[in-house]
């Protein structure tokens, strides 16, 4: 038995109803997984079918048991392990503030558009960033602008979807 | 006129939220409701009073509606169900609900709620019944709308009784109940894509009867999931075992779908298992699961846990499967199907020859673990297991079809090792959550169920007083329940724990003040007996079976006795304590160990 440690992108088909995203939050809890980051929207507003990115760790069988124990979700339509399928896109959104004047100010948005973080807030004593990208890339940004006057972080956690014609979800299901 | 008045007679009455809650109901077969009523759902009990279709029992406290429901669905396989109001009568039907979620029983638990507009105002008798029920049940939902009514009351029974069953709850606001709801048709639903496709796989058959075929040492380890997957499974599994000739063991919640007396049957494994089911499991060299769940007690020290055998496991629910032992080969699928594979893959195939191991396995059997001496001097202490052997014997002498429930402890142990069980369903205990008072409501339950047939609760002292206000049910509805308790004035199965790892300081586990129980029965209608003696014991066990009324019997019975043998956490199976006289520490009893439930 393997205890090495994995981190999984896992991406969840779930019925956008009550309490849906309790029982996906709550199973993590109640069995003690971890949840690195978690993101949720509504992804087919017909079907009404959120999707939800959990970065989740663990041994090979923990892990092999989150999916088991999501399907067994009633409103959980697909569970897929983006990490084991194949190749993936994970983004995450950050938005970071920084306060600071003079040449650190110059040398922060020198430093954001090397990273083609895009300024969306700009006053006289500081910048909003926004940057995509992967959650390493972010990490990054976010360091180097830590001498800048870097005063808050806002993160979204990772979204992520396979890369390749192959799809996870089409099937249409009787709700 | 009134919209009723002028629809009756036109088949599209206008119906309330709760009459079109009890069509449902009926629709779907529901005979009997366990449930006590309160201002959340006096629009259903209203309705219920208006109808003659679906019978009510009025039990005395929640958690005693959810244990007999859950014994009436186990006892007869149909789905259980249980009405409770708001706040306190849905938040006392928890520990039944999780009880249900452990043992895979199907359930469907209505409960009232505050009207939808007060919903978050912290109302009367309000509670997050849906959030704080999550955890505990397979499903749950609450009814926002009246048109999602009587779908939602569908999907809740489709979702308890398919797949691995559990309980459901379905949470009703009083203004969804009081106002008009349509009584919509039932609908295609969502579960489908739930429901198991198709048979098991043909491969995975396949590789498990091959290895069948070359096994020197092969076991089958049966579940709970043989007795839900219905009666023609437990037939199927006897077939299989008769064809192939392989020794079969059970877990707790698996007793009776193999016959006991059988010689094929080594008994109940695990914790408290013999030392013949304990033994082989560890030394085989083939290990079939078929609906067991590789639970904590069956398989003690999970690294030491039948170390050398080729696995199979073959359940109905994917996230069992390596979730505690990893297998070589995966079944999914209703084991029913699985035995049916089993058996057409193996035909006419000649039983192998295992004599070597049977003969290793009736050397393990002379060991006889569960043996104890009774000392046959009528002022002889009664030992327990001499009283649970009595009591079968002499129920067996009526020839009655009989339902045993147990509370949890010594005695529920006991009642394992020694009442003796040769069909499915006739077995009612609290296995997964280990339920202190669920074997007298479970009796109430099994006995609306089986209004002829004989209903024993095996019960200790201490878990019987848990839902000892049943008696009043019981005295309700004239139930001849028989309620055996094993008296030895502890909480037994804790005073055993404390005498091995926690140097016999015996805290808390005394059972003070304990109640007069023939006073008390005859305080609840019913008929109290006492035995203090052996002498009297088989007197006592016969008058009781002979009344036809309930009857509470006191035996009391030797205080230090402790349930033998037994596995420690943190032990392996070849580590058993046989005995008081056996050195704890050899058999793997450590300070590892004390950390471990």
């Amino acid at each position: 038995m393997t205890e090495t440690i994995q981190h999984s992108v896992i991406s969840v088909l779930i019925e956008d109803e009550s309490g849906a995203l309790a029982r996906v939050v709550g199973l993590f809890s109640g069995r003690g997984y971890n949840i690195e980051s978690l993101t949720v929207a509504l992804v087919d507003a017909e079907q009404k079918l959120s999707r939800i990115t959990v970065l989740t760790s663990g041994t090979p069988m923990v892990i092999r048991q989150i999916k088991a124990q999501l399907k067994r979700l009633i409103p959980v339509h697909d569970v897929c392990d983006l990490t084991e399928e194949g190749p993936y896109v994970g983004r995450e959104l950050a938005l970071v503030k920084v306060v600071s004047s003079g040449d650190r100010r110059t040398e922060a948005l020198r430093i954001a558009d090397s990273f083609r973080a895009r300024p969306v807030d700009t006053t006289a004593m500081s910048f909003v960033f926004e940057l995509t990208g992967s959650p390493e890339k972010i990490d990054a940004f976010i360091e180097l602008m830590r001498p800048l006057g870097l005063a808050e972080v806002s993160r979204t956690g990772i979204a992520a979807i396979g890369r390749g014609p192959s799809v996870f979800h089409l099937k249409k299901e009787p709700v | 006129m009134t919209a009723a008045e002028r629809d009756a007679g036109t088949g599209n009455e206008a119906l309330n939220g709760a009459e079109v809650l009890l069509r449902v109901l009926d629709e779907e077969g529901v005979e009997v409701i366990f449930g006590y009523p309160g201002g959340a759902v006096l629009p259903i009990y209203d309705a219920l009073f208006k109808q003659d279709r679906i019978r009510h029992v009025l039990v005395r406290h929640e958690q005693a509606a959810v244990h007999a429901a859950e014994a009436y669905a186990r006892s007869t396989g149909k789905v259980g169900v249980v009405l409770v109001t708001s706040g306190p009568g849905a938040t006392n039907a928890v520990t039944g609900l999780v009880d249900a979620l452990m043992d895979s029983i199907p359930l469907v638990c209505l409960s009232g709620q505050v009207p939808t507009k007060l919903i978050g105002n912290d109302a009367f008798q309000e509670a997050d019944t849906t959030g704080i029920t999550r955890p505990a049940t397979k499903h749950n939902y609450l009814v926002r709308e009246p048109g999602t009514l009587a779908q939602t009351v569908r999907e809740a029974f489709e979702v308890a009784r398919s797949g691995r069953p559990g309980p459901v709850l379905v949470d009703l606001p009083k203004d969804i109940t009081v106002g008009k709801a349509p009584l919509t048709k039932p609908a295609l639903s969502r579960l489908q894509r739930l429901s198991h496709q198709g048979g098991p796989d043909a491969e995975a058959i396949a590789r498990t009867v091959e290895a069948m075929k070359t096994a020197k040492r092969p076991l089958f380890y049966t579940g709970g999931g043989i007795i839900n997957s219905g009666p023609e499974a437990s037939e199927l599994l006897r077939r299989l075992a008769r064809k192939t000739g392989f020794p079969v063991t059970s877990t707790l919640m698996g007793l009776g779908a193999f016959p006991s007396p059988d010689p094929q049957f080594l008994g109940m494994l695990g914790m408290h298992g013999s030392v013949e089911a304990n033994m082989a499991t560890h030394g085989c060299d083939l290990l079939i699961a078929l609906g067991s769940r590789f639970d904590d007690r069956v398989t003690g020290r999970v690294d030491a846990f039948s170390p050398n055998s080729f696995k199979v496991h073959a359940d109905i629910d994917p996230s069992q499967i390596d979730k505690i032992v990893p297998v070589d080969v995966r079944i999914e699928g209703d084991v029913r199907d699985t035995l049916e594979a089993l058996l057409e893959a193996w035909g006419d195939t000649p039983a192998p020859d295992l004599s070597t191991w049977w003969n290793q396995i009736a050397s393990w059997r002379s060991v006889d673990g569960f043996g104890f001496t009774q000392d046959m001097d009528p002022s002889a202490i009664i030992r327990p297991q001499h009283a649970i052997r009595r009591l079968y014997e002499l129920a067996q002498e009526t020839g009655r079809d009989t339902f045993v429930s147990t509370e949890v402890g010594q005695h529920q142990m006991w009642a394992a090792q020694h009442f003796q069980f040769d069909k499915p369903n006739r077995w009612l205990t609290s296995g997964g959550l280990g339920t202190m008072g669920y074997g007298l409501p479970a009796a109430v339950g099994a006995q609306v169920a089986h209004p002829d047939a004989l209903v024993i609760d095996i019960a200790g002292e201490a878990s019987t007083l848990m839902n000892i206000q049943e008696l009043g049910t019981i005295a309700q509805y004239r139930l001849p329940v028989k309620i055996f308790i094993l008296n030895n004035h502890y909480m037994g199965m804790v005073r055993q724990w404390q005498e091995l790892l926690h140097g016999s300081r015996y805290s808390q586990s005394y059972s003070e003040a304990l109640p007069d129980f023939v006073k008390l029965a005859e305080a609840f209608h019913a008929t109290g007996m006492r035995a203090t003696h052996v002498g009297e014991l088989d007197d006592v066990i016969r008058r009781m079976l002979a009344h036809d009324g309930p009857v509470v019997a006191d035996i009391c019975v030797a205080e230090g006795e402790n349930c033998y043998p037994m596995i420690p956490s943190g032990a392996a199976h070849n580590q058993m304590l046989l005995g008081p006289d056996q050195d704890s520490e050899a058999a793997g009893l450590t300070e590892e160990g004390k950390m471990l439930v």
